[in-house]
């Protein structure tokens, strides 16, 4: 069955090969080796995940986009070591899952602020967690790391928000928090699972040139899931299609728009095609039913 | 917001006061016998007067509640946290523990007699025996209602499970916990007054008890104005620790209506 994947032709759309994104064959931050998920057992279980192989190198952005349903966060999950695979490896950051080889941030749609804390301690949450910060915290909290927080605060539009709490922001304003809190301690692999899904145009497009800044500035791996195909080819060196449930990926190619990026460069013909492609191949893995499904 | 809050007492104030002026004039216009229904009157001398003899009462009947609270909440807290972080205890202690709150706790106190004789002990246990599920149950639901995605945030940075039930889980449950914690406090109240008029010769049932025997009907009226005022006052106490401890789980309603 995994003789399926197809290996698209990308040559048309792949502008120019520059950038990380078919660059240097870097160590692996993320490897799975025909990983398959089934949640429950038995009469009821639901395969969520074909087995599915992805390489991610270190220091790239990768998008995921796919149909609803198709095991998109599963993939996710699956990388921060919430899930174990049921079938096939998952080694991240060189180690198989489980024991914590890299510092990992995440992020999801729902900013899940914590109402009974500040903006700045909601933030500073993963240094309360993660070492090296966390046998500091204690000393630091209320120096060195409280001005990072505010420093990363600020860098998001944030500026004066540190000692709200979070039922004082908009939306908007907690998902730019979510986007520190999940950056806060320089995590070496960033998981975004729609992060700027529940927010208007014009917030989204001003997240997008923050993050992209932030990724600049860091350079972690971020595997990021979408549904809006413009936020994939603005953000990503790489974007992954994935096939209706069970998923697996059917496409993956190289974005290689020059960066900094800017917003008008999604209006460009080159960009617009790249997203006409993308979303042929959506609306066919929608259509087709999986194949798995189809053997029954 | 103040000015709504400062009316809102006054009406309850005058409510009370409404209250014990119609009950008088009742007793007054109808010629009730006192040895029926007192006056509010006859029971508030009657309080003023005995007040030396009910104050060690007072006090064993308080002693006794707080130490039943105190044992309640201690076990309720150990077992509620237990139950909201393991699906498997929960699905195991649960049945066993609603069974064991269905029982009617007037039918608990002779067992309790029996072990352990009349007296301060068994009246502790009755207090204890009541007050201790409201606390589980709102243990082990605060606990339980913690955002998948926030587990998962903290689990991906590598936190133990005691990191996400010291950061998230206890702070997210402590709302429930105080709302618990006044249901759980009138509980153990009548907890202690049951076993003090079924097996005791101290405290303020005890007293209403032999007073009711001796048809000193006011008497017995002064024990039920002072559960009354003890009551309220516990209460009360827990609303303000409530209100200053969690806050955060209200300030977002007052925002909206001020
Ligand atoms: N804990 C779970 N138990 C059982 N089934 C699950 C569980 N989590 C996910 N699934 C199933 O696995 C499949 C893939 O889920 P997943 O959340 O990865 O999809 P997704 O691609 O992220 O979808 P969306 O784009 O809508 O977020 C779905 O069909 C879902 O029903
Ligand atoms: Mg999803």
């Amino acid at each position: 069955m995994a003789s399926m994947h197809v290996k698209s032709d990308t040559a048309l759309y792949q502008p120019t090969v520059r950038g990380l994104a078919a660059g240097t064959p870097a160590v692996p931050a993320i490897e799975l080796s025909q990983a398959c998920v089934t949640f429950g057992s038995g009469a009821n279980s639901v395969p969520a995940l074909a087995q599915t192989s992805l390489r991610i190198a270190e220091g790239e952005f990768v998008a995921l986009v796919g149909p609803s349903g198709c095991g998109k966060s599963t993939i996710l999950r699956l990388a921060s070591g919430l899930v174990k695979p049921t079938a096939g490896v998952v080694v991240v950051g060189g180690r198989e899952v489980a024991a914590k080889a890299l510092r990992i941030g995440m992020a999801f749609q729902n900013p899940t602020m914590l109402p009974w804390l500040t903006i700045e301690r909601n933030v500073m949450l993963p240094l309360k967690i993660v070492e090296p910060y966390r046998s500091r915290y204690r000393q630091e909290k209320d120096g060195a790391f409280r001005d990072k927080a505010h420093a990363l605060l600020a860098q998001v539009g944030l500026r004066g928000f540190a000692g709200k709490y979070p039922w004082q922001l908009s939306g908007g304003m907690l998902q730019r928090a979510n986007l520190c809190r999940a950056l806060i301690h320089e995590p070496r692999l960033l998981l975004l699972d729609e992060p700027f899904g529940a927010l208007d145009q014009f917030t989204r497009e001003e997240l997008w040139a923050i993050m992209q800044e932030l990724w600049l500035a860091h350079r972690p791996t971020v595997l990021l899931v979408t549904h809006d195909l413009r936020e994939a080819g603005f953000l990503a060196s790489r974007i992954c299609v994935m096939s209706a449930r069970p998923g697996r990926i059917i496409d993956d190619a190289a974005v290689g728009f020059a960066r900094p990026r800017s917003i008008a460069m999604t209006f460009e013909p080159h960009f617009v095609a790249l997203n006409q492609r993308l979303r042929e191949l959506i609306v066919d893995a929608r259509a087709a039913p999986s194949i798995e499904e189809g053997a029954r | 917001m103040k000015k709504r809050a400062l009316r809102q007492k006054l009406w309850s104030a005058g409510l009370i006061l409404l209250f014990f002026a119609g009950w008088e004039a009742f007793c007054l216009i109808s010629g009730m016998s006192d040895l029926i229904l007192p006056r509010p009157s006859q029971v508030f001398v009657t309080l003023w007067q005995r007040m030396p003899i009910l104050w060690p009462h007072i006090l064993q009947t308080l002693g006794t509640t707080m130490t039943g609270f105190v044992l309640g909440v201690a076990l309720g807290v150990l077992l509620g946290a237990v139950i909201g972080v393991s699906r498997t205890a929960y699905d195991t202690v649960y049945p066993l523990l609603i069974g064991f709150s269905s029982i009617p706790k007037v039918a608990v106190v002779p067992i309790f007699v029996l072990w352990f004789g009349s007296g301060t002990v068994p009246a502790v246990l009755t207090s204890l025996s009541i007050c201790f599920f409201p606390i589980v149950v709102n243990i082990a639901t605060g606990l339980a209602t913690t955002e998948p995605e926030m587990e998962d945030v903290l689990k991906a940075l590598g936190a133990s499970k005691f990191d996400i039930l010291w950061n998230v889980g206890l702070p997210r449950t402590m709302p429930f916990f105080f709302a618990s914690l006044k249901v759980a406090i009138t509980y153990a109240f009548v907890g202690t007054v049951l076993a003090e008029t079924v097996a005791s010769n101290r405290g303020i049932g005890n007293v209403m008890m032999s007073a009711s025997s001796n048809f000193n009907v006011p008497l017995v009226f002064a024990g039920l104005f002072i559960l009354a005022g003890l009551g309220v006052a516990l209460y009360v106490a827990f609303s303000l620790i409530e209100a200053r401890v969690t806050g955060w789980a209200t300030r977002k309603n007052d925002l909206i209506a001020a």
